[in-house]
């Protein structure tokens, strides 16, 4: 149903007649080349799809609100509380679902402003060259030399625990990486003739950056934001985890594993599902960087 | 010889000075502390008169570079400031806090390395000797599945494995360590930890073991080994693995200092008093100067692995060591 609407809604925007049929051979193109793909790389993605739907829809798909008593504490799995309750009688199954809203929605935005932070400035530092890049360069390697998770536990101790505070700290300290990656594929590019031509026909700074440079990296830069995600969705995950992240009663799949892992220590497996959905998502992100790596990669079987 | 010693030393001054730019870094952390925050430490006890004698006693009153020179001087000392939580005629110095954790997260890491690193090599050298069969296939497998593992959810496993009811109750799910424990008692109880962080870091290692190898076998000396009649695993042992030791060292030690970050999630599942433990507890509470000595010390190490891993494979790799 979802599908058919989304169609529909792709159809009427694209209202002139050409750039419709261009459209859907696009959408061909992608459909042919999903078809092609190792089993892998389909479940991956067919995981990375669930996890979407759970996340825009998790108002529908819940039966319960995400902060919503209904039962007494650590309930085991029954008809009634399909996966049990939490430590304060919350149904688990609701904050499984509304945790892919919270936590992979966090871990996206992080990522997005990672990338819009790392990829402008190390795009800037390959065309600008000189001292813009030798700064911009020295700074990143300082902060490289020290472990992320331990760096963020330090600023966070500093500025006091929030979401934004956690987003903010981890898109910068990430965006580093990111920066090293930009800066090293696109300095390839800045050296070809028709970025030359670009500059001496007057165009500006952004324009040559956007239209000229970022085409051509997008490749690199698509695969890297799949591990990029992952490695920040883990750390996120790992901060919420040791209670510094995403705060309650937010449902997180880190911090549900923290406040439920009592239940471990008598035998059930309640505290494994959120950590699971965690691992599943990396998965599943993994294997389809690992084939969309292979095949821009121009390698064959 | 001369030209590796070169490298070498180039390595190690490239090597200080990061260690002095990071503990910059980690010093400057505290400067972007926001106003207020000696009222937010001091909660109840907040009074004009409290609050100048904080700020005081952090040296908010003087310049910045005086504060640095004093606290760097410390360190080297093995002084590092006083924990937020001393109150009148009660002082916690944080190099007496540190002391024992970090014996303890050494011990922890240690019994990590000595499990993990044999373990990685010998599985890479079967995966390289039985490469393309199921055996293969199926370590290839559960390996990358595992690095995308957080480390919680591979200690929870291994909770549920070997110490709930659920299957086998045979180890404890708490590593609580007493500082007079004896060896025995203590690799019991660190069991484990250092089960779980052998997990988080043997899959990366055995599959670079088992690349490395590979790598090797494709040359044309390997092929006159197989020519002239050698085992597999000869040729593998003998053969291949000295000229394939560079990176296998260099992955090991990268995953050592790896173990850095995992340590602190992998201490807090299994409450161990390690260090990392105490920098969780530390920024919850927002005391600062033993978050940055924790964040110093596990930078330091960090660096220094990372530098092993790099003077390593300049120094156990033949072409450098018998220049033409």
């Amino acid at each position: 149903m979802t599908a058919t609407h989304e169609a529909a809604s792709v159809t009427a925007k694209a209202a002139p007649s050409i750039s419709q049929r261009r459209r859907r051979s696009k959408l061909g193109n992608a459909w042919r080349g999903f078809v092609k793909a190792p089993t892998s790389a389909k479940f991956g993605m067919l995981i990375i799809a669930l996890y979407v739907i759970a996340a825009i829809f998790a108002p529908i798909i819940a039966p319960h609100g995400q902060a919503e008593v209904i039962g007494p504490g650590y309930q085991p799995w029954s008809w009634q509380y399909f996966m049990g309750t939490d430590q304060l009688g919350r149904d688990l199954f609701s904050r499984l679902i509304y945790g892919a809203r919270n936590t992979v929605g966090v871990a996206f935005l992080t990522t997005m402003l990672s990338f819009a932070l790392g990829g402008s400035l190390g795009l800037l530092a390959a065309i600008a060259k000189g001292w813009t890049d030798q700064i911009l360069s020295r700074i990143v390697d300082a902060l490289m030399a020290i472990p992320v998770l331990i760096f963020a536990l330090l600023l966070l101790s500093i500025f006091g625990t929030s979401v934004i505070k956690m987003v903010l700290v981890m898109a910068v300290l990430d965006s580093t990486r990111v920066f090293r990656l930009t800066r090293a594929v696109s300095q390839s590019i800045v050296v070809m003739d028709y970025v030359e031509a670009a500059r001496l026909r007057g165009e500006k700074l952004p324009w040559i950056m956007r239209r000229e440079i970022l085409p051509n990296i997008m490749a690199p830069l698509v695969a890297e934001f799949g591990l990029r995600f992952c490695f920040v969705f883990l750390t996120i995950s790992a901060l919420s985890f040791l209670g510094l992240g995403l705060q309650p009663p937010t449902a997180d799949w880190g911090s549900m594993v923290y406040e439920n892992k009592m239940l471990i220590t008598v035998g059930r497996l309640t505290p494994l599902l959120p950590a699971g959905a965690i691992a599943l998502l990396t998965v599943g992100v993994n294997f389809v960087v690992d084939w969309f790596l292979h095949k821009t990669s121009g390698l064959k079987e | 010889m001369n030209a590796v010693l070169k490298i070498v030393l180039q390595r190690l001054g490239l090597g200080l000075i990061t260690l002095f730019v990071v503990s910059v870094i980690i010093f400057v952390a505290i400067l972007m502390l926001p106003g207020g925050f000696a009222e937010a430490i001091l909660g109840q006890a907040a009074t004009p008169e409290t609050v100048a004698a904080f700020n005081k006693e952090i040296g908010l009153d003087q310049p910045a570079i005086v504060r640095y020179a004093y606290w760097i001087a410390g360190v080297f000392q093995g002084d590092f400031g006083t924990s937020y939580a001393s109150r009148v005629g009660y002082r916690r110095e944080v190099a007496d806090i540190l002391a024992p954790r970090a014996f303890n997260t050494l011990f922890l890491a240690g019994m990590t390395a000595l499990i993990a690193v044999p373990l990685s090599v010998g599985l890479g050298l079967l995966a390289a000797l039985y490469r393309n069969t199921w055996f293969d296939r199926g370590i290839n497998m559960i390996s990358l599945v595992s690095i995308s593992f957080p480390e919680f959810f591979i200690a929870y496993i291994a909770i549920v494995l070997l110490a709930s009811p659920a299957f086998l109750n045979i180890l404890p799910s708490l590593a609580k360590v007493d500082d007079d424990a004896s060896l025995g008692e203590r690799i019991y109880r660190c069991a484990l930890p250092a089960i779980t962080m052998t997990l988080v870091i043997v899959a990366h290692m055995m599959r670079m073991t088992r690349a490395a190898i590979i790598n090797v076998l494709a040359s044309p000396y390997v092929e006159m080994a197989r020519l002239k009649g050698a085992k597999p695993w000869q040729i593998i042992v003998r053969h291949a693995l000295p000229n394939a030791w560079a990176p296998i060292v260099t992955v090991i030690a990268l995953n050592l200092a790896y173990l850095i970050v995992g340590v602190v999630v992998v201490e807090f599942v299994f409450t161990y008093p390690g260090m990392g433990k105490m920098m969780v507890d530390a920024v919850t509470s927002r005391d600062v100067p033993v978050v940055q000595a924790c964040a110093l010390v596990f930078a330091a190490t960090y660096i220094l692995l990372n530098l092993i891993a790099d003077v390593l494979g300049i120094v156990t790799n033949p072409r450098l060591l018998h220049p033409k």
